[in-house]
């Protein structure tokens, strides 16, 4: 098994008409995701990716069509709100919003909506999840993994990519990797993810990668060590020399008040029974050292 | 976006809250002008004026920016002071001018995003005038919250419960009506902060002489959705140039995100999270990094070179990093641009590059043409710029 997209993943591709729709939508399907539909209003009848993947004009259409159960939103960030709830209305209950630069205050009733419809929302600015071997949703490289047991879950793009090619690079597979977005209103937090981990059968170890912040971090470590005391855990958080007040590129990364430093996500994931490392190259290593044999 | 108290306050009153008269001035002059007018005020219960500094850093008042005066020559005299003022390394340009108020008590008052709920929050104090911070450390009992229903907003009865809480005694439904008013500037302006401290009853002269209290937005502080500044195009007028670094200005022009730092080594890398790996691993390996700066994704060859201009105006940078882990980003276009801004660079500052992910293999010969000095893994990067750094063949 794995969390979020598998086998049973039949997604749809909010914009795959656009640039970077087409050009991730093609990788994900060479991945071998079961990438059924595609939704761009007005396209309606067409087909993308070399006419592999059928176009509708609204993503209820694409539902009835194909079955799809989990959407992939590329749509610019004016656009990008109501494609979220465009996929809510159709029933789809799994989407990930890829799109960067959304208004916080625009997504503030969009994750209401989602979450009264019990439906999860991954993102928005964040780079997908990959169940290795099973399915890509999103802009990860495919390259980077390896199938097995670590569960994955990020904040980052490009930091996961280093992280998780360090796992696969030591031999270490994973089931899941989740980025969950640097944006201030996500739908999905550190935690949540972690409680999907623990109902997973097939993942045995964790890697949490975090940033400066907020204190998604804080509250997960508290989860993990009520709820996982046994399960391997390892960390890195990112921004240890962080300046406090400056805004570290990620609208959430910044450190104000002295709360959200690096400092005080370390000790809450120490605390709580998490490996912390100093690099990304060093979670193999620790993870080994915290039992994990896989 | 920070953006100044006098605009802040602009914000406030286009949506009906009640805030004192202010001007603002940019010479001693204007100030006076402004000053001869609040004086002769009779509503101005202390025959006084205040006059403000106008700069995007808290501490004013300990800095020496903010002053009393009695008289349009104290006014004048006052403003040329605080005019001629750095504070926290900002030039003072403008003043703020207006009555100086009669406090009868001071509040706070603030609406903003609350990551961890994903709702708006109210925080509210009977403590106002201090640090909000400094509150939540020494009496976090005196602090109320109130949040925002992300469907509803604030109805009458949540805001009237919100003034009740904070303890606005007779003057409640000022206080609501405030709160609402408060929701509407940060809905109307896409803020991510509207911050009014103190919200202050004071005491003010009726025509007739007779003092009248009411409650008002005495200071106000505001700050924007970056994300959203493209849909308000008046509020991207209110960005103070003055207050930013040219290097800021030239980065916002190129979409790069770059903040400079205090160290020698530069660091150019695409993505926030790695971008702050990449400086904290800077830092593990003995150095000091120069600065963040996160090239997004996908970026191309001009934007490689203008990052690299970017970092060698710094003339503390001894050595660069260039850190690319590509996704959307191709390798093969920085490395292009790294070429080309090197060709063009007038100081000869040691580079060291790793590219890995798309299109690496093709960077990678790229560079071994060029004569580029190379790195597979970060730590072996970081490594190789702080030994570049201390004038230590790598």
């Amino acid at each position: 098994m794995s969390i979020l997209i598998g086998r049973d993943t039949r997604l749809v591709v909010q914009g795959i008409t656009g640039r970077e729709g087409e050009f991730h939508s093609r990788a994900m399907l060479e991945y071998g995701t079961p990438l059924v539909a595609g939704c761009t209003p007005g396209k309606g009848g067409q087909t993308a990716l070399d006419g592999r993947v059928p176009v509708f004009d609204t993503v209820a259409e694409a539902v009835k069509q194909t079955g799809a159960n989990t959407s992939c939103i590329f749509v610019p960030a004016g656009g990008a709100p109501d494609a979220v709830l465009e996929a809510v209305a159709a029933g789809i209950k799994t989407i990930f919003c890829i799109t960067e630069g959304i208004p916080a205050l625009d997504m503030i009733p969009v994750v209401e909506a989602v979450r009264l419809a019990g439906a999860r929302l991954v993102g928005p600015n964040c780079p997908g999840a990959t169940s290795p071997g099973r399915a890509k949703v999103g802009i990860i490289p495919g390259s980077i993994h390896r199938e097995g047991r670590v569960g994955v879950v990020s904040r980052s793009g490009t930091l996961t990519y280093e992280a998780v090619q360090a796992m696969t690079d030591a031999g270490l597979g994973q089931s899941t990797c989740v980025g969950i977005g640097g944006d201030p209103v996500v739908g999905t937090q550190h935690v949540d993810v972690l409680k999907l981990f623990a109902e997973d059968p097939e993942t045995d170890a964790l890697v949490l990668i975090g940033e400066i912040g907020g204190s998604a971090e804080e509250e997960a470590a508290a989860w993990a060590a009520e709820h996982l005391p046994h399960m391997p855990k390892v960390a890195f958080i990112a921004g240890r020399t962080a300046p406090e007040g400056k805004r570290m590129g990620h609208a959430g990364a910044i450190i104000s008040g002295g709360k959200g430093t690096a400092a005080s996500k370390v000790a809450a994931l120490e605390a709580a029974g998490f490996r912390v490392a100093t690099s990304p190259t060093e979670l193999p290593k620790l993870l080994r050292e915290a039992g994990y044999r896989g | 976006m920070k953006i100044h108290e006098a605009d802040a306050k602009s914000l406030l009153v286009a949506q009906g809250l009640p805030v004192p008269a202010w001007a603002v001035a940019r010479t001693p002059t204007q100030a006076r002008e402004a000053a001869v007018r609040f004086l002769a005020d009779p509503s101005n219960a202390t025959k006084k004026v205040v006059v403000k500094a106008q700069v995007l850093v808290g501490g004013r008042g300990k800095a020496g920016g903010v002053k009393l005066a009695a008289t349009a020559d104290e006014a004048e005299d006052v403003a040329a002071q605080i005019l001629a003022l750095e504070i926290k390394g900002l030039p003072v340009r403008r003043v703020l001018v207006g009555p100086a108020a009669e406090i009868v008590k001071e509040y706070y008052l603030s609406v903003l995003l609350d990551r961890a709920t994903k709702r708006l929050m109210f925080i509210g104090s009977a403590e106002g005038g201090v640090e909000i911070e400094q509150v939540a450390v020494e009496n976090p009992d005196a602090i109320v919250y109130e949040y925002v229903d992300p469907l509803l907003g604030l109805p009458d009865f949540a805001a009237r419960q919100l003034a009740f809480k904070v303890g606005f005694g007779k003057h409640w439904k000022a206080g609501a009506a405030i709160a609402k008013g408060l929701l509407k500037t940060m809905l109307a302006n896409d803020a991510d902060l509207v911050e009014i401290n103190p919200l202050a009853v004071i005491r003010e002269h009726n025509a007739d002489g007779t003092p009248v209290e009411r409650l008002v937005c005495l200071d106000a502080k505001v700050t924007l959705d970056d994300s959203a500044l493209g849909r308000h195009p008046g509020l991207e007028e209110l960005r103070d140039l003055d207050a930013e670094d040219p290097a800021d200005i030239e980065a916002r022009r190129y979409d790069l995100t770059f903040i400079k730092l205090d160290g020698d080594i530069g660091c150019m890398v695409n993505g926030a999270g790695l971008a702050m790996t990449t400086m904290d691993l800077v830092k593990r390996a003995g150095g000091e990094p120069a600065n963040f700066l996160d090239i997004g994704g996908g970026a191309k060859a001009d934007r490689v070179a203008a990052a690299m201009r970017l970092i060698l105006d710094d003339p503390n940078v001894k050595a660069i990093l260039v850190n690319i882990f590509g996704g959307i980003t191709r390798g093969d276009e920085v490395a292009r641009g790294l070429i080309e801004a090197r060709s063009q660079q007038e100081r000869d500052v040691p580079m060291v590059v790793r590219i890995v992910g798309t299109n690496a293999a093709e960077a990678a010969k790229l560079l071994e043409e060029a004569r580029f000095v190379t790195a597979d893994s970060l730590d072996e990067a970081a490594a190789k710029a702080v030994a570049a750094a201390k004038g230590v063949a790598s």
